[in-house]
């Protein structure tokens, strides 16, 4: 489409105030904080020179090399990269399997599927957080108290939060518990979307229920499923909240930490400002990558912007 | 493929899925000496208001909930304002760079705003010195913050509902001799309005869930603090108090599920648009 020079002329002047105030909160408060991020990453920044008592001393890449060689950080990072996909397949799987059972349920049943779901979505992190520690609860907690009662004695009193694993497990059930409705409500609307007559056609052809949901439905829904998937590696490659409280703070000894969190406490509880920065910057480029992918996903399924 | 068992599934999945919620209210409502059995039973017969009572009274809890309800609300206001004119321009005008502002605009939803503690805390440090009321240990600083991250996500999915409405309604306004700013405002704002709705809630929730920038910007004063940061201060190492964590939690999840309850259906569709991109 051919739009005139002077509408273009027009239209830009107008677009520049229309988008002056976001512009300037963006850069301002994202843009320009990064930048910094990625300055301080290069200093020796600890409390001395946080407070001006000393001067801040320029250390080029060496909080890189440091962290590199810092074997805790090669695990974090390992438990962050397998932490998020224990969440995302986790969501993928109960959000897409639920869409599935809702599309074949009756209208009653699905919609106290449909309220629970969107109350576990409503449920702010923290409060999500603490419910599910209180239902694992050693001594209090209803888990607990049901094993015993099926006959696992051996549970009674059991910490579901000491063991590294099971820690990240608990942690891991709730975030799928919250973030699963998401994949459920894009899923239902994608099934839902697709036209009857395909798979009435299929059916006629005599395909089997298998060979219609892998050879039909699969297939129609598969840009949908890639960009649910993304969005949540993003989401929860970024976890902070949860395991902040659940694991209080990152587990016994750091061991539940993932990067976000342990940018954290290097930051504000060791108070090594630059090294913080510098986990920072590891996390920024990890999810620019993502980014790409994403963008080359959707300009491959026919986004244009 | 209806059939008697996917029901069932589905209820026994319904139960599932609610039973967190469930027993937190429970737990919210149970008298002391219910909560401290090592017996959970999972109902009540002697419902109280007591923990709620403890939380409010004897933690300030009133105050924490006020403070995030003030921030919660000052995001909604400037994000509905601050995103339409984004998305209007972004959508309804003809000009070089959009793309790359589009491509801008979805990067920064990537953007790991976790890490920008460490520049911001120094920032929000620095801007005190000049305008306190922007500095550390006030409210000023967290709403900026809360907007600011907001903003892409919301910009982004409001674009679609902005893009939905037919470029004949601009022409035929234009010739009833409406200007471009009393066409955006007197017919694309209300057309808009189930889109806007759905964007507050998703800029209110931001807000009223943010626990680490609340955190890390009001790091010491008691007065400021919001919900977030309120319920980690019930949470003790040793003895917990499970029916006041419990109160503490319920009260803060009743706002979000009543603005989810009242927007489903806008909160879908917006959704589902700014999946599509």
């Amino acid at each position: 489409m051919t739009v005139p020079r002077q509408r273009t002329r027009r239209d830009g002047r107008a677009a520049v105030l229309y988008l002056a105030p976001a512009a300037v909160l963006l850069v301002g408060l994202m843009a320009y904080p990064l930048f910094q991020l990625a300055q301080i990453s290069l200093y020796d920044y600890n409390q001395p020179q946080a407070s001006g008592a000393e001067p801040l001393r320029f250390l080029a890449f060496a909080n890189y090399a440091e962290l590199l060689t810092d074997p805790q950080f090669w695990s974090v990072l390992l438990a962050t990269v397998l932490f998020a996909a224990v969440c995302v397949v986790g969501s993928l799987l109960v959000g897409g399997a639920l869409a599935v059972l809702a599309t074949r349920a009756r209208p009653i049943p699905r919609m106290l599927l449909f309220l629970a779901a969107l109350g576990a979505w409503a449920t702010p992190a923290m409060a999500g957080s603490y419910v599910w520690l209180f239902l694992f609860d050693q001594d209090l907690g209803l888990v607990n108290e049901v094993l015993a009662g099926l006959g696992f004695t051996g549970l009674e009193g059991h910490s579901w939060t000491f063991d590294r694993f099971s820690a990240f497990g608990l942690v891991a059930a709730e975030i799928i518990w919250c973030s699963f409705p998401f994949v459920m409500v894009t899923m239902y609307a994608g099934i839902k979307a697709i036209p009857s007559e395909v798979v009435e056609a299929a059916q006629l052809d005599g395909a089997s229920w298998r060979r219609i949901a892998t050879g039909v439905i699969l297939p129609i829904l598969k840009p949908l499923i890639v960009i649910a998937t993304i969005q949540s590696i993003i989401w929860d490659f970024k976890i902070f909240t949860q395991i902040y409280v659940m694991t209080g703070g990152g587990g016994v000894a750091g061991r539940n930490l993932v990067l976000n969190v342990y940018a954290y406490q290097k930051a504000f509880a060791g108070e090594e400002y630059g090294m913080g920065a510098a986990i920072g910057v590891v996390m920024t480029v990890l999810l620019l990558l993502i980014t790409v992918i994403y963008l080359r996903v959707q300009r491959k399924s026919g986004w244009q912007p | 493929m209806r059939s008697r068992i996917s029901d069932v599934l589905c209820v026994v999945a319904a139960i599932l899925v609610a039973l967190p919620l469930y027993w937190m209210v429970l737990s919210a409502l149970k008298p002391a000496g219910e909560i401290q059995s090592a017996d959970p039973r999972p109902w009540t017969f002697a419902p109280t208001l007591d923990s709620f009572r403890r939380v409010l009274d004897v933690q300030g809890f009133g105050q924490y909930f006020l403070n995030s309800a003030l921030v919660a609300v000052l995001v909604v206001g400037g994000s509905i304002l601050l995103s339409f004119l984004s998305a209007v321009a972004l959508t309804r005008f003809r000009f070089r760079g959009r793309t790359v502002l589009l491509v801008m605009l979805l990067v920064a939803q990537m953007v790991p705003v976790e890490a920008l503690t460490i520049p911001l805390f120094f920032m929000v440090r620095s801007v005190g010195d000049v305008a306190p009321a922007f500095g550390l240990n006030e409210l000023g600083p967290l709403v900026l913050v809360n907007l600011a991250f907001s903003l892409p996500f919301a910009i982004w999915m409001l674009r679609g509902f902005v893009a939905a409405v037919p470029a004949d309604l601009e022409e035929a306004a234009a010739l009833d001799g409406a200007s471009r700013f009393q066409f955006t405002w007197r017919v694309l704002f209300p057309l808009v309005a189930p889109g806007l709705v759905a964007t507050s809630v998703l800029s209110f929730i931001h807000s009223w869930n943010d626990f680490l920038f609340a955190r890390t910007l009001i790091y010491s004063s008691t007065e400021n603090r919001t919900l977030p940061q309120a319920l980690l201060v019930f949470y003790k190492p040793d003895e917990q108090d499970w029916g006041a964590i419990m109160a503490g939690s319920t009260l803060m999840t009743i706002p979000v599920l009543i603005f989810f309850v009242l927007v489903q259906r806008h909160l879908v569709s917006g959704l589902a648009g700014a999946v599509k991109g």
